[in-house]
């Protein structure tokens, strides 16, 4: 109702101003759309409207009613969270944050026109735009492998219902079955999500299948808290993990769902599970809006996260190519609100203060053993750079290890309340 | 066990930090042993057959982590910092003991802190006669000590700029919920601004181990510290 009433006058704004005459704000409140409702999306509306009182006028286009956040669903998958844990709604950014949710498809955006096209036809007019729309699969990445495949071998790296598939299947593994992963080629949301789902795979089938096997299929030499993770995979899951790297191989692979194998370096390996984490890009939206360079990723300028290529557009999180920062919830949160003060300011007149940035990234190992790598960042004339970092040692006690884990799951409230209201 | 000398606590500036007021300072195990008897005696025992009282005994304190003596029940806010490695030298023993909440913000200890550094000094002298670890020579770990970050008036008299501070607490938002929860990470909302200007150039000095705090506060200007002080203070006001 106010929903397609406001979509309704948007899209015939500029012909008929007569009609925001009954509008209570009426028709002056810049306008500022949003696409996408994760950790960059959800952040920076809830941001804009909590600290510009009603002086702008929000949409924020999302296409799920109830979101599941990527980030955990890797301890869902280990048996220490529900399902139903990771699902956030959208209803206090609507009913208490004034922010005009609109679940549909964004499919297209006229840059000069200055409108986004939605799914179902409609047209909703900005002033700014904010793409947040986390990541796409390149395709032909993986050789075999495709979207129409994702039943058969899931990537389970959206979030949502591909995890539930994931769980199923391991599962349903045979008493002493193979777990496979192929893990993606640099740089993918997460640095260290496939790694930490190896841990949790591993958690769960020590428990249920404890004869179980994991292969890991990797393109990189190394990855992201790899001394601690292999430290942790010596310790709880003794002789059950593989990893095989370029050097042997696992750079150079072929998916073949129909029949379950991946054939590695030439040779065919039958698996029981296989979920393929393919090579990444920005999502869908910030191609067709011509944001992405060559890479497929999206530029913007350090200090506000507007994109490069439009003074109108601004990339958040996972789709922009930013510098130092990994893709991470965390880190599109914290760029959120940057582009947040950086927006109000441009349309309100607001004090803009300098950009800081942050992340932090907690994964657990197993139960009650949590890691964390994270970094301070700042804008330089080239991009966003690290400034300070830290990570977890290596024989850490197991207080520690406890205190983090702890301090994971305190993390995971306040974010999505942060994002959520 | 009673060592009974007198030990000079030399000024290391290996962490670079600003030189203090104090270059060198004696400290008088004698004169020490009556600020324990008027301070702490109360609450906590040292020396032989000490026992876990309404404070935990305070046997080889040097070089042990917080929170660590068996049977005592710890704030949770004591037990946190332990775990995230923080252990009694010289130098954060002299941090707590001059204001216990900017070392250990919701610790059990009602006890307001010794402003005065040459009773500190001499405390902590005390002390040490009865820690299993004295190693007495006086630069060596744990009893060596740099310099506590002092707050220069100048910094504890900048008056906040909330609003600027609002916009730097949303960094702080990510983790630490407004509303005051604290499950896993601990509450910032509602301290008294000397309390959280203390607390958070603690981290910045690396007195405090956390290691996120740290780099957080580590980056923070003394006016962005006192803006976020500001901020926080009056949330829900």
């Amino acid at each position: 109702m106010t929903i397609n009433r406001r979509l309704f006058i948007g899209t015939l704004a500029s012909a008929t101003a007569a009609l925001s005459a009954p509008m209570v704000f009426g028709q002056t409140r810049p306008r500022v759309v949003v696409v996408g409702g994760g950790a960059g999306g959800a952040t920076v509306a809830r941001y804009m409207a909590k600290d510009s009182d009603g002086a702008l006028d929000i949409t924020l286009i999302e296409p799920s009613r109830t979101y599941y956040t990527c980030f955990f669903s890797n301890l869902y998958l280990g048996g220490f969270r529900t399902y139903e844990s990771l699902g956030h709604s959208y209803g206090k950014l609507a009913a208490e944050y004034a922010i005009n949710v609109v679940h549909d498809m964004a499919i297209g955006v006229d840059r000069d026109a200055k409108t986004v096209t939605l799914a179902s036809g409609s047209v909703v007019p900005y002033d700014k735009l904010v793409l947040s729309p986390g990541i796409d699969f390149v395709e032909e990445s993986v050789p075999g492998w495709s979207v129409s495949a994702q039943n058969a071998m899931p990537h389970a790296y959206k979030g949502g219902s591909q995890t539930q598939l994931l769980q199923a299947q391991i599962a349903a593994m045979p008493e002493g079955g193979t777990f496979a992963m192929v893990a993606p080629p640099n740089p993918y949301r997460c640095p260290p999500g496939p790694y930490e789902r190896i841990s949790m795979v591993a958690n769960y089938l020590k428990a249920n299948n404890p004869t179980a096997k994991i292969l890991v299929l990797d393109p990189k030499e190394k990855f992201s808290k790899q001394g601690l993770f292999e430290e942790g995979w010596n310790k709880h899951y003794s002789g059950m993990i593989t990893r095989i790297g370029p050097d042997m191989g696992g750079a150079v692979i072929e998916a073949r769902p129909d029949t379950m194998e991946i054939i590695v370096d030439g040779e065919a390996e039958k698996v029981d599970v296989c979920n393929v984490i393919p090579a990444q890009r920005a999502g869908q939206i910030a191609t067709i809006a011509g944001v992405t360079n060559d890479g497929g990723w999206a530029p913007v300028h350090a200090d506000s996260m507007l994109s490069k290529a439009d003074e109108n557009i601004y990339v958040l999180g996972d789709s922009s190519a930013q510098g130092d920062m990994p893709k991470s919830g965390f880190s599109a949160n914290s760029q959120a609100k940057v582009a947040a003060n950086h927006i109000r300011g441009a349309l309100t007149g607001s004090r803009v203060f300098p950009a800081k940035y942050s992340n932090t990234c907690w994964s657990l190992i197993a139960a009650e053993d949590g890691v964390k790598v994270g970094a301070s960042y700042e804008p330089t004339p080239e991009k966003i750079a690290s400034v300070e970092s830290f990570i977890s040692q290596t024989g850490e006690d197991a207080a520690l290890r406890k205190t983090t884990y702890e301090e994971s799951l305190g993390w995971y409230e306040g974010i999505t309340t942060d994002m959520f209201g | 066990m009673a060592w009974g000398f007198r030990f000079l606590l030399p000024l290391t500036m290996a962490a670079g930090l600003a030189p203090a007021a104090m270059a060198e300072i004696l400290g008088d195990p004698a004169r020490g042993a009556e600020v324990f008897a008027r301070d702490c005696k109360q609450c906590h025992m040292v020396g032989e057959g000490a026992k876990n009282r309404i404070g935990p005994q305070l046997n080889g304190v040097y070089g042990r982590r917080a929170a660590s003596v068996d049977g005592f029940t710890y704030s949770k806010s004591m037990t946190r910092m332990g775990n995230d490695g923080l252990t009694w030298t010289i130098e954060t023993l002299d941090a707590y003991l001059e204001n216990p909440r900017a070392l250990v913000s919701a610790t059990r200890m009602s006890y307001r802190g010794l402003a005065d550094l040459q009773a500190r000094h001499d405390l902590m002298a005390y002390l040490r006669d009865y820690s299993d670890k004295p190693q007495n020579i006086p630069e060596a770990e744990p009893t060596a000590i740099r310099s506590a970050p002092e707050l220069p008036p100048e910094i504890l008299s900048i008056k906040g700029d909330a609003e600027y501070g609002e916009y730097l607490s949303s960094e702080c938002s990510t983790c630490h919920q407004k509303d005051g929860s604290d499950a896993g990470i601990p509450s910032i909302t509602n301290w008294p601004e000397e309390d959280f200007v203390a607390a958070m150039h603690a981290y910045k000095a690396k007195l405090r181990p956390h290691p996120v705090m740290q780099m957080m506060a580590g980056r923070l200007s003394a006016e962005e510290i006192a803006a976020l002080a500001a901020f926080y203070a009056k949330i829900g006001e």
